[in-house]
């Protein structure tokens, strides 16, 4: 399935990139292939945007605007500036 | 530290790891169950450490999980007959991924706990097996960097970890998919309930005095108000999760509000009313199942953060008028 702008915010810098494959490890949506030992976001559309490849990514090759896509953790925040994804979900 | 293995007095010497059993019990089913409803959620957590699943040496793998103890019985119960480590992170008793999201899975807790277990003199190896979901919260070179110990990303799920062990540590392409089956979205449904019963009490209580101004004693109107809003939140919270994937459009209000014009047509149907009550009751239906279904956007595993903004800034005016609207007409249509 898939939602509204997913991988909008994604970049991928390949002269940064070493080809280590670890983005294509960690990403839970299979967005990245590695060809030719450099990685290619080869299903942008699958893209959550979780962060986990920029989290992972060595050389500092992969940008994203990454965040939780919880309407109710936005609601909270619009009802309250300093509410988020804990007060959407109660779990501290 | 000295060879003597003194070492400095501020320095806390790691109890022996407790043993883990993998057998899940009728208790920890019905821990499980509890939760799943809300109750006691935010205590249902085991202490951080390292613990012993089997009976693991030197050699043994090192598998590391976060300290909700649903997600350590998840993890738990797939490793019967296997010798391996359990490091379990303080994650305030949140599962993998949300503490990743939050940070609580990650590099820093760690690193603090791979040193506060003692882990280095445990084992051998320099190997760490992470849940591929803690990503979002963990920089494995960071952790390389801090405590020597490389991190490799298992598998999604804890049932794959057996194949994932035997394979040499390698996770096929499935294992690394997120999924978000039919029982997947079903087993999250209480969560969307539970949030409901506070606001259906007010809703409920309107509904009686709006009968009982009315009409001045409790009459066959009121029933069918209390089944057609009972029926709206079991459509916003359980149709519509469980049709998540065949119900129109990639926004979830559309797809609330789309289950919802249905529940209403068969209401109408199955309680026949004048147009104005029946017109007034949809909008209420469809203003309520489409904020359910805007709300299950964060249970899902695919909306992104930038989506979700969006809809929430398209979503919330045209529920509330609906909301407005339909309970205007509703009140008329009990005095016209």
């Amino acid at each position: 399935m898939q939602y509204i702008l997913n991988g909008h915010s994604l970049v991928l810098d390949p002269a940064l990139c070493n080809g280590c494959g670890r983005c294509e490890e960690v990403c839970p949506h299979a967005v990245f292939s590695i060809v030719n030992r450099k990685a290619l976001i080869a299903r942008r559309g699958n893209c959550m945007e979780c962060g986990a490849c920029r989290m992972n990514c060595p050389p500092g090759a992969i940008q994203v605007s990454s965040g939780v896509g919880c309407a109710a953790a936005i609601i909270a925040g619009m009802r309250n500036k300093n509410a988020g994804c804990a007060d959407a979900c109660n779990c501290g | 530290m000295s060879s003597c293995g003194c070492g400095s007095l501020t320095q806390v010497q790691p109890a022996a790891p407790a043993t883990l059993s993998t057998r899940i019990t009728w208790r920890d089913v019905l821990g499980g169950w509890r939760v799943r409803w809300g109750i006691g959620r935010m205590s249902y957590r085991i202490a951080p450490g390292l613990y012993r699943i089997g009976q693991p040496d030197s050699k043994s793998p090192v598998l590391v999980t976060a300290n909700y103890k649903l997600t350590v019985d998840a993890v738990r119960r797939e490793l019967t007959g296997l010798n391996v480590w359990l490091l379990v992170l303080d994650t305030n008793g949140v599962n993998v991924w949300c503490a990743a999201g939050k940070g609580t899975f990650g590099s820093a807790e760690l690193v603090r706990r791979v040193e506060a277990t003692g882990l280095a003199r445990v084992v051998e190896h320099r190997r760490l097996v992470l849940p591929q979901l803690g990503a979002v919260g963990v920089a494995a070179h960071e952790v390389k960097r801090a405590t020597g110990f490389s991190v490799s990303y298992g598998p999604v799920r804890a049932r794959d970890i057996p194949a994932y062990l035997a394979a040499g540590m390698r996770a096929t392409p499935e294992m690394r998919r997120v999924s978000f089956g039919w029982k997947e979205r079903m087993v999250l449904a209480p969560m969307e309930l539970v949030p409901a019963w506070k606001p259906a009490l007010g809703i409920l209580a309107a509904l009686v005095a709006l009968d009982l101004v009315r009409h001045r004693e409790l009459t066959p109107h009121l029933a069918a108000d209390i089944v057609r809003f009972f029926g709206a939140i079991l459509t916003g919270g359980v149709l519509v999760p469980l049709l998540l994937p065949w119900l129109p459009s990639r926004a979830f209000s559309v797809k609330g509000a789309v289950a919802g014009a249905l529940w209403a047509a068969a209401a109408a149907w199955w309680l026949p009313t004048g147009a104005v009550e029946a017109a007034g009751a949809a909008l209420l239906i469809m203003a309520i199942t489409s904020y359910m279904a805007l709300n299950f956007t964060g249970t899902t595993t695919f909306t992104t953060n930038a989506g979700a903004r969006l809809e929430v800034r398209r979503s919330l005016a045209p529920i509330l008028v609906a909301a407005g609207v339909g309970a205007i007409l509703r009140v008329a249509a009990a005095f016209v």
